[in-house]
């Protein structure tokens, strides 16, 4: 996702030279052409992000469209008050990229996991949050998130992550894209976890059990037209994510839900627990062993449907 | 864009006087603490915008226009009272400060006023900010500056640092830094808390070239606002010398006044030291 992110990025650049990019002293080499092609908007603000995400901030109050890049809890959780009063309270068209989202740095250890970020940003006003899936929704996110007037956090994966999209989408800020249609389940997925989720499905249709399957890339602000759909038609909606149960996509559809009214469907969301993951496991083997493998997935909701169903 | 310096300046240490008297009848009026920071800065800011800032108060948005930012922001009574005698709003406006409703709090919201550039109030970003619209100005190749004001305390913040740092390696030469340096932080003397001396020589070890003054000498402050013994390619940093509760002889340099709020009665006394009727 990340070589996608420098290509898009780049290609976006030579369009519009109000795109600045600040990185925080990563990517070997990763933004070379970025930096040959425009050497007077890009700069590595070295390990210091606070500083780098107020200078963001004061370059778009000039009129710029600061990218600011590094891997992800450096850039939420370590200047997030820097996002809160820089960026958000001022509603400055920043766009964030959190680099190594979830569990992609599982193996460096709890200081590279970013369980929490959606969390963090998400209780922010004016954010808007999207997660991208793949090398595709990455460059469709980032232009989308160009185009914004708001601020825009931008989580994405490391690099080598399945392609879900067999081409571009068609990314909108805000909208879920339907992947698979099903009649009795719905799995809104958001981000890396999207290639699981989609296996997943896969088994629980070829199981008998009819499910749909979206991409819900922003988790805010929340598709809500998809949901009163999903939970109308639906028996079953099924929240999945690389990101803790709390604050997340699973926290924010469970909020949705309890403030309205009832609904028919039911809601499972998994998701990380919380809890630091200690070792220094793949994020395959970090995966199962907080049940995210499809697997775990297919047996969770399997097992759900069936309770909600003797019920 | 009208550049106040040397169009028949106004007796610039007068003005100063009435715009503490004003910041002190604010503070009785608004209830609001932070008295002797608002004090403590007038000078520097009256030489900012009689001297320094190329600004319009007609035109307050104009791209090109030179930015301040008073990243202290709890003093924002005395930059509210600034900007007012400077023309950028009527002085009535000055009565909605901290009244309830009014929509003008303490700490300065994005855009609450004409000449207000950013919302401060949390310390230690103000800097970064300016940092940022300093650096637009070079991508955009446009000649504006930007000034910003911090307290000798917000000196305590790592992010501070970070933003010297950042300007010095990007060789941000329309940058001045004034820092009201009145040894006074919320609860101590600011060399007690964290080591902060020697800070002129902190900001030249960070890559800066500064100076060092008495920071209620508006006719110094102007000169090196100029810039003529600053260092090119290299960001300015003006280290003022000042006194919390400059002016009024018995708010200065009692940090009781960083929390106290005047009574009618001080007021008035204040007001008669001032030189107010």
């Amino acid at each position: 996702m990340r070589n996608a992110f420098a290509q898009e990025l780049t290609r976006l650049a030579a369009r519009d030279d109000r795109v600045v990019l600040l990185m925080g002293d990563i990517g070997n080499r990763l933004f070379n052409e970025f930096r040959d092609r425009f050497p007077s908007r890009f700069f590595n603000c070295g390990v210091a992000e606070a500083n780098m995400m107020s200078v963001a901030a004061g370059l778009a109050m000039a009129g710029l469209r600061p990218v600011v890049y590094t891997i992800t809890p450096f850039v939420t959780a370590r200047c997030l008050e820097q996002i809160r009063v820089d960026v958000c309270y001022h509603r400055q068209p920043v766009v964030i990229v959190g680099v190594g989202a979830g569990l992609s740095y599982a193996n460096l250890g709890p200081t590279h996991h970013s369980c929490d970020d959606i969390g963090f940003l998400r209780m922010l006003p004016h954010m808007q949050i999207v997660c991208a899936a793949d090398a595709h929704e990455t460059a469709a996110g980032l232009e989308a998130a160009l185009q914004q007037n708001d601020p825009v956090y931008l989580r994405i994966g490391k690099k080598g992550e399945p392609l879900v999209h067999a081409e571009r989408p068609k990314l909108i800020i805000g909208q879920g894209i339907p992947l698979q249609a099903g009649e009795q389940i719905t799995i809104l997925a958001t981000g890396n976890m999207l290639p699981i989720a989609q296996e997943a499905a896969s088994r629980l249709a070829a199981s008998g059990l009819s499910t749909q399957l979206v991409s819900l890339h922003t988790v805010k602000p929340l598709d809500t037209a998809l949901l009163r759909t999903c939970f109308e038609e639906k028996s079953l909606v099924v929240t999945v994510e690389e990101h803790s149960l709390i604050g997340g996509l699973g926290a924010a559809v469970a909020e949705w839900l309890a403030d309205g009214p009832p609904q028919r469907a039911r809601l499972l969301r998994i998701g990380t627990p919380d809890a630091f993951l200690h070792g220094a496991p793949s994020q395959t083997a970090a995966r199962a062993a907080w049940g995210l493998d499809a697997e775990s997935v297919v047996s969770r909701i399997t097992d759900f449907h069936q309770q909600s169903c003797n019920r | 864009m009208t550049d106040a310096a040397g169009q028949n300046p106004p007796d610039l240490a007068a003005l100063a006087r009435r715009i503490r008297a004003t910041v002190v009848e604010m503070s009785h009026h608004g209830g609001a603490p932070h008295l002797g920071s608002a004090l403590s800065c007038v000078d520097i800011l009256v030489a900012a915008y009689w001297s320094y800032l190329n600004v319009d108060p007609a035109n307050s948005q104009h791209p090109l226009r030179d930015r301040f930012i008073l990243s202290k922001g709890h003093a924002s009574s005395a930059l509210y009272a600034v900007l007012a005698a400077r023309g950028f709003f009527p002085q009535a406006q000055l009565a909605d400060y901290c009244r309830a409703g009014s929509g003008l709090s303490e700490h300065m919201a994005p855009g609450c006023l004409p000449g207000i550039e950013a919302a401060t109030g949390s310390l230690g970003h103000g800097l970064s900010l300016g940092v940022g619209l300093a650096l637009a100005g070079k991508i955009q190749g446009r000649g504006y500056r930007v000034c910003v004001v911090l307290s000798d305390g917000e000196c305590n913040e790592g992010s501070v640092w970070e933003a010297a740092m950042f300007a010095a390696a990007q060789s941000l030469d329309n940058l001045l830094v004034v820092i009201d340096f009145n040894r006074w932080q919320a609860t101590g003397r600011s060399e007690e808390i964290l080591a902060i001396s020697p800070l002129r020589e902190k900001w030249e070890a960070f890559g800066w070239s500064a100076v060092e003054l008495n920071g209620h000498d508006i006719p110094s402050l102007r000169e090196a606002m100029s810039a003529k013994h600053f260092q090119v390619k290299q960001p300015k940093c003006i280290v003022a010398r000042t006194i919390k509760g400059r002016g009024v002889s018995f708010m200065e340099d009692d940090n009781n006044w960083h929390y106290r709020i005047p009574t009618e009665e001080e007021v008035q006394l204040a007001r008669g030291e001032l030189g107010q009727p």
